[in-house]
């Protein structure tokens, strides 16, 4: 705990990682405030975008809808701020889940060793043969689109890093002397894991986490972009971006004429991932074994 | 490798397996005739689509190393045929991002080592994280919004209107297939200059995301090797500064680079789906989007294949090359 306590100082007296901070604590405010600030209209289904008109053509920004609407007259504003909750609902459960695997997986492969270990990390390398988007595609083409579709197929194609990162970790740490000393006393190799090794594994997940709360929701924003993710209509900064595409060419003569369908949602995603990213890469430097020592 | 090989390729089919007769019958065809009515139960039952899991497996696996991927139901070709006319243009696609990758990405790390914690470092790691953070997806579309929307610099495809005729003339040869190797070969210096056109947004797009990985790998090995004890030596001798960094330093730190490398063009290959769907680029990164889109689950299977024989043979690559390089790893 009082390790916690000296991390949390460092990460508020660095400037990058306080910018990071700030900017992650605002998206999740953002998430958690969302139903406050853009207040959906029919609060049974929050994240359907409402629509602001029949016309299939974007109006630009307003008192009414600040940002503007993109095709199909979707407020951009409301898609932006619920997007905010899609993007942290597929992370969570995404990283959650994938995490859930590595660790039995690369806690079972590594504390065992042996055939065990070798079984477990060639099924780990099958996995590993794909480029992580080309996996993802072919389980959404069989299984359909849908945002549940999605975060599966990302579960799946996902778990091999967590199982290999913890993997490697456990090894290392199993070597230790305490661990050796509980094994003599004859403790379970349960309680070893989960008393001994665990506990002394999780800075390198942490900074992997933080890093992926970016990449994870960014991949399933690139799969609706390409038509395969949440339904037509769901609040998702893949699909505002989607959506976008077809106006960066405007008929009526001003190139400009449409820039904040593209630009808003932009900037949603990319402040996202620049956040998550500032704060795992200082969290990398802090944790750094070699700088713990110490603390 | 053989085995990662048939592992993958069992994997694959596993999630397919899981359609009904009915939607793998295109994986099984070769031409629109025989997808006809009446003949679907008849396709069902001589490739025993309604037989157990391996039996059906040992018969697409069959059908795959003689080269037959199935009926692509969205472009309405053999899929063999299109991943033949479309892989070469995502591989000259790759090559063209790789290389300033790795020249770009290696040449940064080095500076941002060799002046640690200064203003250039800092900087340079902004602009890594910016790298980071970017996705392919929003870069591409805000470079096609500039360059084309606004300049009308830029426009997406192949190529324009004019070199097509030419391209596709009957007197134009296609020795190599790699379309502006071919256009030089032929001395059509305009097309070739109209394809390097159309490949600048692409690529662009695709080694934005990768020189920053490189960078920082680069810029970490430097600093660990610029630590070591023969630097010291090299300083104390009165080397100077430049040649410490280059000729001492530098060698030992771009052996993680070159590996790494070797895994960024496997990496890029994911990102070629994104990259060529937004320029319209007619490459198997497109098809798959196109496929996945349009449920035609025998060009998404045959893509899916392609892409990871690539990928396990391209890992074979690199760690061979990093035993070449590496002494220390042959003597293991």
């Amino acid at each position: 705990m009082e390790k916690f306590i000296k991390i949390a100082k460092k990460l508020i007296r660095n400037p990058t990682s306080f910018a990071g901070l700030i900017i992650v604590l605002l998206y999740v405010g953002i998430a958690i405030f969302a139903p406050i600030i853009a207040k959906p209209p029919y609060p049974d289904t929050p994240y359907e975008m409402p629509q602001m008109g029949w016309s299939s053509i974007p109006k630009p920004p307003s008192w009414q809808d600040p940002f503007g609407t993109t095709q199909g007259q979707y407020d951009i504003y409301y898609g932006i701020i619920w997007g905010t909750r899609t993007a942290f609902k597929i992370g969570i459960v995404v990283i959650g889940l994938s995490l859930i695997i590595g660790l039995t997986v690369g806690t079972i492969s590594a504390y065992f060793g042996g055939w065990v270990d070798e079984i477990l990390m060639r099924i780990t390398d099958i996995f590993l043969a794909f480029p992580f988007l080309v996996g993802v595609i072919v389980v959404v083409t069989v299984l359909g689109p849908g945002l549940s579709h999605v975060m599966l197929a990302l579960i799946i194609f996902y778990w091999m890093g967590y199982a290999r990162l913890i993997r490697g970790s456990v090894l290392e740490i199993k070597e230790n002397e305490y661990v050796m000393a509980g094994r003599a006393l004859g403790t379970p190799g349960y309680r070893i894991i989960s008393r001994h090794i665990l506990p002394n594994a999780i800075f390198p997940i942490i900074i992997q986490v933080s890093m992926d709360m970016a990449t994870i929701p960014l991949t399933a924003a690139a799969l609706s972009f390409l038509g395969l993710g949440a339904p037509v209509g769901y609040a998702s900064w893949g699909q505002l971006v989607a959506f976008s595409r077809n106006w960066i060419v405007s008929s009526s003569g001003n190139p400009l004429s449409y820039w904040y369908t593209i630009t808003f949602p932009s900037v949603a995603i990319v402040l996202y991932a620049m956040g998550w990213n500032l704060l795992g890469d200082s969290l990398r430097d802090i944790l750094d074994p070699r700088m713990l020592i110490g603390m | 490798m053989p085995v990662t090989i048939l592992g993958l390729t069992f994997l694959i089919f596993f999630f397919i397996s899981f359609l009904s007769p009915y939607q793998l019958v295109s994986a099984y065809v070769s031409s629109p005739r025989e997808l006809q009515a009446g003949n679907v139960e008849k396709i069902i039952e001589k490739y025993g689509l309604n037989k157990p899991f391996i039996f059906r497996y040992g018969r697409w696996l069959n059908a795959i190393v003689h080269g037959n991927f199935g009926w692509s139901l969205s472009l309405n070709e053999p899929v063999t045929k299109v991943l033949q006319q479309r892989f070469p243009a995502t591989i000259e696609l790759t090559i063209y991002a790789i290389v300033p990758i790795i020249f770009i990405g290696i040449w940064l790390g080095v500076t941002a080592a060799a002046h640690h914690n200064g203003a250039i470092d800092q900087i340079l790691r902004v602009l890594a994280l910016l790298g980071y953070s970017v996705p392919a997806f929003v870069l591409g579309l805000l470079l096609l919004f500039v360059l084309y929307g606004v300049l009308g610099w830029l426009p997406p495809g192949r190529m324009d209107q004019w070199a097509q005729m030419i391209y596709y003339a009957k007197d134009f040869h296609h020795y190599t297939t790699i379309s502006t190797i071919d256009a030089l070969l032929n001395g059509r210096i305009f097309v070739f200059l109209d394809l390097l056109k159309h490949l600048i947004d692409p690529v662009l797009t695709l080694s934005f995301l990768s020189w920053a990985g490189l960078l920082r790998i680069t810029r970490s090995s430097m600093l660990e090797s610029l630590g070591q004890d023969y630097i010291r030596t090299a300083r104390a001798k009165g080397l100077s500064e430049k040649v410490v960094v280059n000729k001492h330093a530098k060698r030992n730190a771009l052996i993680p680079a070159v590996t790494v490398s070797g895994l960024m063009f496997i990496g890029l290959l994911g990102g070629v789906i994104i990259t060529e769907t937004i320029f319209n680029y007619p490459g198997i990164g497109s098809f798959a989007a196109q496929a996945a889109e349009q449920f035609d689950y025998a060009g998404v299977l045959g893509v899916a294949v392609i892409f990871g024989i690539v990928t396990v043979v391209g890992n074979l690559i690199v760690d061979i090359s990093y035993a070449i390089i590496d002494p220390r790893v042959r003597v293991e």
